[in-house]
């Protein structure tokens, strides 16, 4: 047994609002830069919908991820090793910009520069590819909320394969639609077939925490791992010509900080944690021949941090004490092993994804509600969820490779949760019976409505901070926010095209600084931040030195000190 | 003329070539890459590039063959001159019209397609110039011995005996004097493409992927046990907007994906230009 810590993440859909905030701040923080700017770290699809890029989960088409050959051993969807090598000279299926989109501004300089007259100045779109003017056509989320379902709806490739298999069609009429979102990030899979794809073995696992990065200074452009990642999940920049993909903020979590999309995430669905897992079992287990079991085979590689066995293991791998406690404190591993609610996304491509999802009973609740039932009465619920096949078949589709009576039962056991809790919120006396017929206690049922209801951040995000051998050197190394006198004129191309020169590393120094300020709980004061406010850091408080324009009153100092502004914000 | 051109210049080729991509190679890592542009244009270049792919490099092999390998030793194995001759010209056609379709089909895709156009540094220009240069002068060598009055003396006794003289550092001016127009233009351009190589994005065939062929498919990697520290110029990032391709130029204003113009301080963002890397 070789145990290894892996940072997952689970996301409750039930709770998912669709307002992208987690994609926005994703990309800001990460891929506002030239050459990304079609790249979302972070999307949020409405399902039914063709997700981004379109399509994405054809794998017919786009060879996506992996699948058993006929000795029953794993191997890419794109074929073998030298296959690919001699297909490198141009991919066979690498989706172009049009299955993403054309990325996009406006003209506004009309706006300011056109002369008096008539008609009002209108800013055009620019394609940010070619600079010409543009038609838009698509988007990372055109199809949102089911717009133009009726007309493109069958598109989704798992209605596509639901209605194949089912006699009923899944309808696009108003009165008959489920809907749901579902945000998505890279999965920082166990079995990685991006970086299985990679040619120069730029892609790697980080040991500690399991994230999958791409070193962008061994990565060639080859661009295999766009293919190669069925969750579409890796992009190509096409400014430097090198792979980038979601990092799962891992300068943040290092310091002990959730990553940007569950910081930010208003439905604060998003948790944090870590599994531990048995690396040397997990090609077996992406190899279990029928795809149904895949799930199972994935939940048998997580390992019980309380089992005396596993700690004794993690300890010879160095595992530190604090992180097998985080790892006994994992909301994550709750979530998906202990109450089993948790499903990974797609576990047919066999690459054993990290970021779970609770699939969402909102939809059959609101067709009940819709249609005058009682939708919090167990009966009811369960009498639907059996009913309603449409909707179970799509979520089974996404989440368990098509088994209905997992999908059925992570529901059920939703259902039960919700009717079970309105007794107890209404002071009626607890029915045992509905956690027993799912299977639990009525205490463990209640843990779960905790952990799913009211965990506060710090038991959503169980986040373990980095071992430095050298902690000092976490202090800070210099003044890494100082960005005074024009920066915004540097990152010009280098002497040998887009971005040649040298690497500039992330500051760890900056996510210190930003988890202090977060923690302090006082006003910005130019001490404790030594006068390096910057918007990232910032919390609100207070009008730190040149973060704002100075204020028009002739009379106000310009340069008045962060933190003394009684005004606080302006 | 003939000593600055046969005796110097290769040397000096060589002194650039190898310096030049020692040096890259540890200064540039990041720019170390293909450029793809595949992302914007896959229909020519699905022809295009493995056309002049895999013509260049029966045409890298057949320079080999053909520079390091004496007349005398592939007589004694058996190959008979016109044999040799028949092979050579014959695979070297095919090869050459290969790449020169090829490279023909890239040029074109890039002067047409738009974005691929707006993609073209001045960098990758010139090295097409010297690199198109360098296929048509080597063709007509190919198509001059086939069709062209029939010379005494083939580039296997003047060419090939220079080409290995000078590994013994002592180069056979007089032999490559003696050969044809053709073939001496041929070599200048070489050793010119040869020249800017390190400096343009050709070096990516210096890393072509081979050892995929025997690596695991799953590569776990420690952390960085030293936690960076960024000072300076970021590398990689410019600005979201049209008018970037120009740097005299500003951005005009917010996109759909929030520029970080004037007055917006996105420093926190700016930072993080390596965001697909990592510690390493
Ligand atoms: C065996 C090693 C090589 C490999 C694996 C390789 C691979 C590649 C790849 C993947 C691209 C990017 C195509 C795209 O998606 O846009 C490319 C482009 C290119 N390669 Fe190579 N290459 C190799 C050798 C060479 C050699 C020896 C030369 C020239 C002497 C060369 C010249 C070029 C040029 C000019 C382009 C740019 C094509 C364009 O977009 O216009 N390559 N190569
Ligand atoms: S989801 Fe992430 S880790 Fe998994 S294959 Fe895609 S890019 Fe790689
Ligand atoms: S921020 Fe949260 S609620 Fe909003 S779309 Fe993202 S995941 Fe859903």
């Amino acid at each position: 047994m070789r145990v290894m810590a892996q940072m997952g993440m689970v996301m409750n859909l039930d709770k998912c609002i669709g307002c992208h905030t987690c994609s926005v701040t994703c990309k800001q923080a990460w891929t506002n830069r030239a050459g990304t700017e079609y790249v979302w770290f972070n999307n949020v699809e409405t399902r039914p919908g063709q997700g981004y890029p379109r399509r994405y989960e054809d794998q017919e088409k786009w060879r996506g991820g992996w699948e058993l050959n006929g000795r029953g051993r794993l191997k890419l969807r794109t074929g073998s090793r030298l296959k690919r090598l001699l297909t490198i000279f141009s991919s066979p299926v690498q989706p172009k910009l049009e299955d993403y989109y054309e990325p996009w501004t406006y003209d506004y300089q009309t706006l300011i520069d056109a002369p008096l007259g008539d008609d009002f100045p209108v800013a055009r779109p620019k394609s940010l590819i070619t600079g010409e003017d543009t038609k838009i056509t698509w988007s990372a989320n055109w199809d949102d909320d089911l717009g133009g379902a009726s007309e493109m709806g069958h598109l989704d490739p798992v209605v596509e394969k639901v209605r194949r298999e089912s006699e009923d069609a899944i309808k696009f009429q108003f009165e008959q639609t489920f809907m749901f979102y579902l945000p998505r990030i890279c999965e920082h899979c166990l079995n990685p077939s991006c970086m299985a794809s990679c040619p120069s073995g730029a892609i790697y696992k980080r040991e500690e925490d399991g994230i999958v990065l791409v070193d962008q200074d061994r990565c060639r452009g080859w661009r295999q791992c766009i293919t190669g990642c069925p969750y579409k999940k890796i992009y190509f920049n096409h400014r430097t010509g090198k792979a980038e993909k979601c990092t799962l903020c891992y300068p943040r979590l290092e310091v002990g900080l959730p990553t940007v999309c569950s910081e930010t995430c208003v439905g604060r669905l998003r948790y944090l944690g870590l599994f531990l897992y048995d690396a040397d079992k997990v090609t077996e287990a992406a190899s279990t021949p029928d795809e149904q079991d895949l799930y199972e085979a994935q939940l048998d590689l997580m390992l019980d941090p309380d089992d005396p066995e596993v700690i004794r293991a993690a300890r010879e791998q160095d595992i530190p004490d604090d992180w097998m406690d985080a790892a006994r404190r994992s909301p994550v591993y709750a979530l998906a092993k202990k109450y089993r609610v948790a499903l990974p996304l797609h576990p047919e491509y066999r690459t054993m994804p990290m970021v779970w999802y609770i699939p969402p009973l909102s939809p059959i609740v609101d067709l009940l509600r819709d249609q005058g039932h009682d939708a919090e009465s167990a009966g009811t619920l369960f009498g639907a969820i059996e009913a309603l096949r449409i909707p179970v078949e799509y979520l089974a589709e996404l989440f368990t490779a098509g088994d209905t009576d997992l999908v059925t039962g992570v529901l059920r056991k939703l259902a039960a949760m919700r009717a079970y809790l309105r007794d107890i919120t209404l002071d009626r006396e607890r029915d045992e019976s509905i956690p027993a017929s799912v299977g639990m206690s009525g205490a463990t049922m209640y843990e779960m409505y905790r952990l799913l209801a009211i965990a506060k951040y710090e038991e959503r995000y169980v986040i373990p901070t980095a071992h430095y051998e050298r902690a000092h050197e976490l202090e800070e190394l210099g003044c890494s926010l100082d960005f005074d006198g024009g920066p915004y004129e540097i990152g010009e191309s280098g002497p040998f095209g887009e971005a040649s020169g040298r690497p500039a590393p992330v500051a760890v120094e900056t996510y210190q600084a930003l988890r202090d300020r977060q923690t302090a709980g006082e006003a910005a004061s130019s001490e404790s931040l030594r006068g390096r406010v910057n918007l990232l850091n910032w919390d609100g408080n207070g009008a730190p030195t040149g973060l704002f324009p100075p204020r028009g009153e002739p009379d106000a100092p310009a340069d008045e000190p962060a933190g003394d502004a009684p005004g606080g914000r302006r | 003329m003939s000593v600055l051109l046969w005796g110097i210049l290769p040397y000096v080729m060589v002194a650039v070539f190898v310096g030049g991509l020692i040096w890259r190679y540890r200064y540039d890592q990041f720019g170390w890459t293909t450029r793809s542009s595949q992302l914007y244009e896959s229909r020519l270049l699905r022809i295009g590039s493995p056309l002049f792919h895999f013509g260049i490099l029966v045409v890298v092999i057949g320079h080999v063959v053909g520079l390091f390998i004496p007349q005398e030793w592939t007589a004694a194995v058996g190959v008979t001159e016109d044999l040799y001759h028949l092979l050579a010209l014959g695979l070297g056609t095919v090869a050459g019209i290969a790449t020169l379709v090829g490279v023909g089909i890239l040029v074109y895709r890039r002067r047409t397609t738009g974005p691929v156009f707006m993609a073209t540094t001045k960098n990758d220009k010139t090295m097409y110039v010297v690199l198109v240069a360098a296929i048509i002068a080597g063709l007509a060598t190919t198509v001059i011995s086939v069709f062209g009055p029939h010379e005494e003396v083939t580039y296997r006794d003047t060419v090939s005996p220079w080409f290995r003289s000078l590994f013994i550092l002592q180069p056979d001016i007089q032999a490559m004097s003696e050969a044809s127009f053709a073939f001496q233009l041929h070599t200048v351009v070489g050793m010119l493409l040869f020249l800017i190589w390190p400096f343009t994005r050709l070096v990516h065939a210096f890393t072509a992927p081979v050892h995929y062929l025997f690596r695991p498919y799953i590569i776990y990697r420690s952390r960085d046990g030293r936690p960076s520290a960024s000072r300076g110029i970021r590398r990689g990032w410019t600005a979201v907007g049209t008018p970037d391709r120009t740097s005299d130029r500003r951005v005009p204003g917010p996109g759909p994906n929030a520029v970080p113009g004037p007055g917006n301080p996105g420093a926190g963002a700016r930072r993080k230009d390596r965001t697909g890397g990592g510690t390493r």
